[in-house]
């Protein structure tokens, strides 16, 4: 018989985990290392969606979970084909210099 | 050995990895690390769900993330040949004032959830939840309009992708010529 962990570490460790990103989006000006801190948060809400579908025993939480990954991927390939549009007519993907969108 | 069980054992280095893979995301200087480090996060995490017992999710995870986004970002970053010398920096004050913001989120999540129900998680035992077998069964049931979205939502990135990515001939072929 497996010991069980307390559903507050798996809390704990989502929030830590979702902070990381969200400093990450707010200290750095890469824009690639700001989606992949956007991708660090919704990895975060995953794990603790699927922690509380575990303790509820309840297969909702894992199917959005998996929703969630689909919507992550359209988001990241129309993201990435925008980052890659940007590059081409400004030569940076500094989101600080970008700020202005026009110009 | 302290009185844990392998499962707690499995758990506490999991989330010591994850967390040290995540800072290290954000900390480190050069972008293709970064995405490496984001690939080593995404297998502890893919770890975490394995502990979970949701087999399906773990696998899932580890082809989406680490076998498809990941790739997409290096490719793009290895595309741009971002120069990490080059790399642009925030203001040390930004960087300072990001920190403290953090740090005091932090603090309201870990007070909000203080009191959070001391539950003990069923594992191994009788969830069977995350297995392949009853996962499909309520994926192709009870969200089954949801998942046909999902891929009409696929459908539409997919094309939104092209169409932005697609190099404007029009303008181009002037660029070219006024060279």
């Amino acid at each position: 018989m497996l010991n069980g962990i307390p559903i507050n570490y798996y809390i704990m460790l989502s929030a830590v985990l979702f902070i990381i990103g969200a400093v990450g989006v707010m200290a750095r000006r890469n824009a690639i290392i700001v989606f992949m801190c956007i991708e660090l948060m919704l990895n975060a809400v995953n794990l603790l969606l699927v922690a509380f579908s575990t303790l509820h025993n309840d297969a909702s939480g894992q199917v959005f979970v998996f929703f969630i990954m689909a919507v992550a991927a359209a988001e990241v390939a129309v993201g990435l084909a925008i980052l890659a549009m940007v590059y081409r007519n400004f030569k940076s993907i500094d989101i600080d210099l970008l700020s202005r969108l026009k110009n | 050995m302290l009185g844990l069980t392998i499962t707690q054992w499995l758990f506490g280095i999991l989330s010591f990895l994850a967390i040290m893979f995540a800072l290290m995301v954000v900390f480190t200087r050069n972008p293709v690390n970064s995405v490496l480090y984001l690939v080593l996060t995404f297998f502890c995490i893919a770890g975490h769900y394995i502990l979970l017992n949701a087999q399906f999710l773990a696998v899932v995870h580890i082809v989406v993330y680490a076998g498809a986004i990941m790739v997409l970002f290096l490719f793009i970053i290895m595309l741009m040949n971002l120069n990490p010398d080059a790399e642009p920096r925030k203001h040390i004050v930004t960087r300072i004032i990001a920190g403290v913001i953090g740090g005091v989120l932090l603090f309201v999540m870990v007070g909000a959830l203080k009191g959070a129900e001391q539950l003990q998680i069923v594992q191994g035992g009788p969830s069977q939840i995350g297995l392949v077998k009853n996962l499909g069964k309520v994926l192709f049931s009870e969200f089954l309009f949801p998942f046909e979205i999902a891929s009409i939502l696929l459908l539409a990135a997919l094309v939104g992708a092209i169409m932005i990515g697609k190099r404007d001939t029009n303008t181009n072929d002037k660029d070219i010529i006024n060279q």
